[in-house]
């Protein structure tokens, strides 16, 4: 009997395994940014709009901050442009553009043409800053708390659900004990 | 005539495909000793493009995997050991980047697990061995044993 048992026993162990790791695959090309709860990286970069007045990360302290890697080459950036429009409405954060090895003639004619989302835009020419953020594919969004750390990463176009369901609840979550304490003092 | 013809062709194509490396992707400039040249091969042959993710970043095409290998250069003429370069990657890119994987507390079990299966191995060819054994000394010693064995 336990001749079969210990077979059979290994092999109902291995089915489990096969299963958990199914269940538990990452979705393809969706790899988790090292950067979530650090920091965000310093940069200075030139501001798209006048060629001056930097555009560094010191923009992301004090409030909430989303960041948008972004670039005119960049198809899923045109299919995410509205869904960027609409936060910019709403108005909860501001945000700020990497505009990610691109022209500035041609990124100033998409913000013309499109609307402009931004509150900033710096523009990474050769693609360093991009680099240090852990880009790899864009349009990537970095959510940045007050505290200027990193805390979600969205990799490909950002759309109403995922700023409605993944970014907001964060937003929310943090500021609803800061009005608590606020309220007890 | 024909032969030669064939010979021709044969001969042009041939040098074709000894042009091929000339044709790779990576453009970035020379470095300056042998030395460094040779930890550069090493290096961007055992990072993940990020893009192409199948591809380490000394084949890829893609301009990321260009600016990646601009990095690792500069960052070997800074001075910085191959560990230092991996973990620059590994801070930006996480570990994903390395197509050697690290060994750490959530993957030990897998580095773990041959040794484990090995030493299965072991004891069951052991108590096989050993029970086939034993079956012979009762063979000879009884020759229906093998009956009540089975």
């Amino acid at each position: 009997m336990t001749r079969f048992l210990l077979p059979l026993g290994a092999f109902a162990l291995l089915v489990v395994v096969l299963i958990v790791g199914l269940r538990h695959a990452p979705e393809k090309n969706i790899i988790p940014s090292p950067l979530i709860g650090k920091s965000a990286p310093q940069f200075a970069l030139q501001n798209l709009s006048d060629g001056h007045s930097p555009v560094s990360a010191a923009l992301l302290r004090g409030h909430w901050s989303l960041v948008n890697v972004w670039g005119t080459w960049c198809p899923e950036c045109r299919a995410e442009h509205e869904a960027l429009l609409q936060i910019k409405r709403e108005g909860q954060v501001p945000i700020i553009g990497i505009d990610w090895k691109d022209a500035d003639d041609e990124a100033q004619a998409w913000l013309s043409q499109l609307g402009n989302p931004y509150s900033t835009v710096g523009t990474d020419h050769d693609g360093r800053v991009a680099i240090d953020w852990g880009v790899y594919a864009a349009p990537e969004s970095f959510l940045i708390n007050p505290d200027g750390v990193v805390v979600y990463k969205v990799i490909g176009a950002m759309t109403a659900e995922i700023w409605h369901q993944k970014c907001l609840p964060l937003i929310q979550a943090r500021s609803m004990p800061a009005t608590q304490a606020g309220s007890g003092s | 005539m024909r032969g030669v013809r064939l010979a021709y062709a044969l001969l042009g194509m041939s040098t074709l495909l000894a042009a091929l490396p000339a044709m790779a992707v990576d453009n970035v400039p020379p470095l300056p000793t042998p030395q460094l040249q040779q930890r550069y091969y090493q290096l961007t042959h055992e990072l993940r493009c990020m893009q192409c993710q199948n591809e380490a970043l000394a084949d890829s095409p893609v301009g990321l995997a260009a600016d990646l290998r601009l990095q690792v250069r500069e960052l070997l003429i800074a001075g910085q050991s191959d560990e230092q370069i991996r973990q620059h990657m590994v801070d930006r890119y996480s570990e994903f980047i390395l197509f050697r994987p690290r060994m750490n507390w959530r993957n030990a079990w897998l580095w773990g697990a041959p040794g484990v299966l090995m030493l299965v191995g072991v004891v069951v060819a052991w108590r096989v061995i050993r029970s086939r054994s034993q079956l012979v000394d009762s063979e000879e010693a009884d020759p229906n044993a093998e009956s009540l064995n089975s």
